[in-house]
């Protein structure tokens, strides 16, 4: 009977069935030119530690184990249409006592550091951090937040750190990029994938600030496209040591560091087929090596305190010990250290959104216009009530991620790629609408917004770029889709041996299909006051993860080329963790009977309201036939703009 | 002489923030908001560190009378540079009855007890601005007291301390043990960096209770009522003299 139902339902089956081809493995090989293409961008980076990239070594075998086994990110797991709750509920609490404590008594002496001490105007207008603040910061210990404390650091967890950088984001992004350059990616890489000798070796005096280090990987013709870097390491024949040549650009702290995490192509030899390949494999490059130069500070448009630089390497001779991880894993290495840094920037920016909304308020509080204070205003208070929610989400996010890190969690890269594009956008938006509240007074230097804008530009363009990393997002979610797909033709193949299993997924689809609930629920996981907000979530969660088959379905492999429909897709999923992280957070506070539980409580049904409507704008988009007409149409523009050199129609006044 | 200096350390609402009144008028909201250490009281600590440090005494031990979280301050005052830190711990009604003349018995018998060569104190604590601690400790033990200093230089045990009073400076000389309070101008206390705050975590602090040296924390006043400082009101503009004439006549002013 159920063989029966299977086959009456033929053109599912026909559908499914047309997929694999795509995804199968004996595809991977035929696939790989285009792999080759993505393999160049962070977009492909899990697709891309997939073997096609590295090889059949162990390291690839566990990964490919890992990737079979259920994955507990939420972020996987709505791209198959299912809700995986242990990353997402309870909020994570991922300090103890002690760590609790200790944190406690370290964020007044920060806060008071950077109240008092710290200048941003000053630094932003002299374009360097002041010496004294400099002094003062690596006394402080700013420099070696993570390093363990036996070498010379505070050895703080994730979430202490991201509650220190907070401060720090909403005072300066100019020191915090000074920061952050230096420990979230400067010699993250140490801390990550350095052996015990190197650790030894250099983070004693990272952590002091004695030495700072700096990230160097984006190369005059190597930018979001992170594989096709030209620098190379050229093992010497007694292997002892690495000659190394080549210029990086745009490295922040480029031109005061003394620590180096390089990136360079090695010529590789691959054991079994005997060919030559080049592989990135990263380095720790002292500048006292010899050979190690840089150019003037860059002039920017904001983070002008926070030194950028170019870094040349000219016949540098780097010993053997110094390769970071395993000579060609250099890929992997750089895109763990990316993924292990970017929860660090939406704490920092969910500080920045607090301070300037601050801002906003008092101004919004005090300021009269027609006889009345202007937040007594519509405009003004759905201005003031989005910043909130923005800056909700971004904490959330923040902390979220910092506490599955704590926690042990390894599947993390979609939900830390979805925050750094979330935080970034939402500082944006809510510094611009503080502008926009305080209308004059904003747009004046002295009221120091203007400078919170330059500075925050950046941070929707380097660790990856949001566009990158919205492609990113969306590929990371179609591979395990994908997997699912094929495990699921495999099922087919074997329908009696697997019916239980195709009994289940016909039913789900076809009760999608009415219309009807496919059984997934928050329930018991979120506070009952919060059920509504809850529904939403189910209800576009159930539909995210329709589309999704069924855009694999219609395109394939070459949905890879799809970036109008991946840019969508990224889209529905960043506002449907955004959507689950309030509906956690918020839950949170509704149990502990916190004095803001109700505040918490308007924001999180506000956000899922129009959250669910943005993403169900968004299937009903890619479901429809408008949307290739729609694609079709910018796809035509943009080429006849690119052949014009600019805009094609003529002026309207003829000339 | 022991070479000790006792210092004191006071929890108190952070400066920066807003104060409310409670709605029954019986004190200030303090749940949920920021303390810090009394800026006073972080002046005095930082003086007696710099003793430390050219040597001219062996030990700081800072102490601080209050509830569980006063430890807080107390570990603030160890990664300044304190050695070690002694708790009495003070809570519930006695805490919010707790007085000059309390502390200042506290402080008393544990200058005896610890055999201090100096108790230094800060001038007042911000949040009731008594001013009366240190002078009511050096009363009870019987010691030279030095107030409002802005200089102070140990010169064996003797001890000379430059007093900011109304008319301008009065240097005195006074001898040890003695009781000093420290005035804004005496030093800018350092940071706690956060190494230090890591380091002061294996620093001792003693926990004890009043009762534990003798002290009776009772009572004799009783507050009636706070209130918050009346708001202004609003005033009227004038066009013209008589106007403003007839307003003062109006209101019983002339």
């Amino acid at each position: 009977m159920l063989l029966r139902k299977v086959s009456q339902s033929s053109a599912l089956c026909g559908a499914i069935l047309r997929i694999p081809p795509a995804l199968s493995a004996g595809q991977r090989q035929a696939g790989a030119v285009q792999n080759a293409r993505l393999y160049a961008s962070q977009a492909a980076e899990a697709v891309l530690e997939k073997p096609a990239a590295v090889g059949a070594d162990a390291a690839s075998a566990v990964e490919k184990k890992s990737a079979a086994a259920e994955s507990k990110s939420f972020a996987v797991n709505i791209f198959k249409g299912q809700i995986a709750t242990p990353q997402v509920f309870p909020f994570p609490s991922a300090l103890n006592e002690e760590q609790e404590q200790f944190l406690r008594e370290l964020v007044g002496p920060v806060s008071k550091f950077f109240e008092e001490v710290n200048d941003p105007a000053k630094n932003d207008a002299l374009e360097m951090v002041e010496d004294h603040t400099m002094e003062g910061l690596k006394e402080m210990g700013a420099f070696g937040l993570q390093v363990p404390a036996d070498l010379g650091g505070l050895g703080l967890s994730n979430t202490q750190y991201a509650r220190l950088v907070e401060i720090v984001g909403s005072h300066d992004l100019g020191v915090g990029i000074t920061l952050g350059a230096h420990q979230s990616i400067g010699f993250k890489g140490i801390l990550l994938f350095g052996n015990k000798a190197q650790k030894e070796k250099y983070l004693p005096k990272v952590a002091t600030g004695e030495h700072i280090a700096a990230f160097c990987l984006t190369e005059p013709a190597s930018g979001s496209d992170a594989a096709s870097i030209k620098t190379t390491a050229v093992q010497s024949p007694c292997g002892k040591y690495f000659t190394l040549n080549g210029s990086k650009i745009w490295i922040s702290n480029g031109g005061i560091a003394e620590i180096f995490t390089v990136f360079a192509k090695t010529p590789l030899k691959d054991p079994k087929t005997g060919e030559v390949k080049d592989k990135i494999t990263a380095f720790v490059v002292e500048k006292s090596f010899g050979g190690v130069t840089h150019g003037p500070p860059e002039k920017k448009m904001g983070i002008k305190a926070s030194n950028t630089a170019e870094v040349y390497f000219d016949n540098v001779t780097v010993p053997a010990e110094c390769v970071l991880g395993e000579v060609g894993g250099g890929f992997k290495v750089a895109m763990n250290i990316l993924n292990n840094g970017r929860f660090g920037m939406a704490a920092a920016l969910s500080g920045t959104m607090k301070a300037v909304i601050a801002k906003a308020v008092d101004h919004a509080a005090n300021r009269t216009q027609f006889g009345s204070k202007i937040h007594t205003y519509g405009t003004i208070q759905e201005k003031l009530a989005r910043m909130a929610l923005m800056q909700y989400v971004t904490e959330s996010m923040a902390y979220m991620i910092s506490g599955n890190m704590d926690s042990g969690a390894t599947e993390f890269q979609i939900e830390a790629a979805i925050s750094k594009i979330f935080a970034s956008e939402a500082a944006w938006v809510v510094t611009d609408e503080c502008i926009q509240v305080m209308g004059g007074m904003g747009f004046m230097k002295d009221t120091g917004l203007e400078r919170v804008m330059r500075d925050l530009r950046i941070f929707r363009i380097f660790e990856g770029t949001n566009d990158i990393l919205r492609l990113f997002v969306a590929l990371n979610g179609f591979q395990s889709a994908g997997t699912q797909l094929k495990s699921l033709q495999k099922a087919l193949k074997n329908p009696l041996g697997n019916a239980g299993v195709l009994a289940e997924e016909l039913t789900k689809r076809a009760k999608r299909k009415a219309g009807l609930g496919t059984g997934l629920t928050l329930q018991g996981s979120v506070h009952p006051e919060l059920a509504p907000s809850a529904e939403l979530t189910v209800k576009a969660i159930e539909q995210f993860g329709a589309v999704i088959e069924e855009l694999l379905i219609k395109h394939g492999k070459k949905i890879i080329d799809e970036q109008f429909v991946l840019n969508r897709v990224a889209e529905c999923a960043i506002n449907l963790y955004a959507m689950v992280v309030v509906l956690s957070r918020a839950s949170r506070s509704l149990t502990q009977g916190q004095a803001s539980a109700e505040h918490e409580k308007v924001l999180c049904e506000t956000w899922c309201m129009e959250a669910h409507d943005r993403v169900l704008n968004d299937i009903k988009l890619l479901r429809s036939a408008e949307s290739k007409k729609l694609f079709k149409n910018l796809r035509g523009i943009s080429t006849a703009m690119v052949d014009n050199g600019g805009v094609v129609a003529p002026h309207p006044l003829g000339f | 002489m022991s070479g000790r200096v006792l210092v004191g350390v006071k929890r108190v609402i952070d400066y920066a923030v807003k104060i409310r009144v409670k709605p029954d008028n019986s004190g200030v909201v303090t749940d949920g908001v920021k303390h810090s250490m009394n800026p006073f009281c972080e002046i005095a600590v930082e003086e007696a560190v710099k003793l430390k440090e050219k040597k001219l005494i062996k030990e700081v031990v800072a102490v601080s009378c209050g509830p569980q979280q006063s430890q807080e301050t107390i570990r603030t005052a160890l990664a300044m540079g304190a050695d070690r830190g002694i708790h009495v711990e003070v809570s519930g009604k006695d805490y919010e009855a707790l007085g000059p003349l309390q502390v200042s018995k506290i402080l008393a018998a544990l200058a005896k007890k610890e055999e201090a060569q100096l108790v230094i104190l800060g001038k007042q604590a911000i949040d009731d601005d008594c001013n009366q601690t240190g002078q009511m400790t050096a009363a009870l033990l019987d010691w030279p007291q030095g107030t409002f200093a802005s200089e102070v230089s140990l010169e064996g045990d003797k001890v000379k301390v430059v007093r900011e009073i109304d008319g301008g400076l009065e240097t005195i000389k006074i001898n040890t043990p003695a009781v000093l309070t420290a005035d804004l101008r005496l030093n800018t206390p350092r940071y706690a960096t956060l190494p230090n705050i890591m380091k002061a975590k294996k620093k001792k602090v003693v926990n004890m209770k009043p009762a534990d040296l003798g002290v009776d924390v009772a009572t004799r006043l009783e507050v009636l009522r706070v209130d918050e400082p009346p708001q202004r009101q609003a005033g009227v503009k004038v066009e013209t003299v008589e106007d403003l004439v007839g307003k003062l006549k109006e209101t019983g002013r002339i």
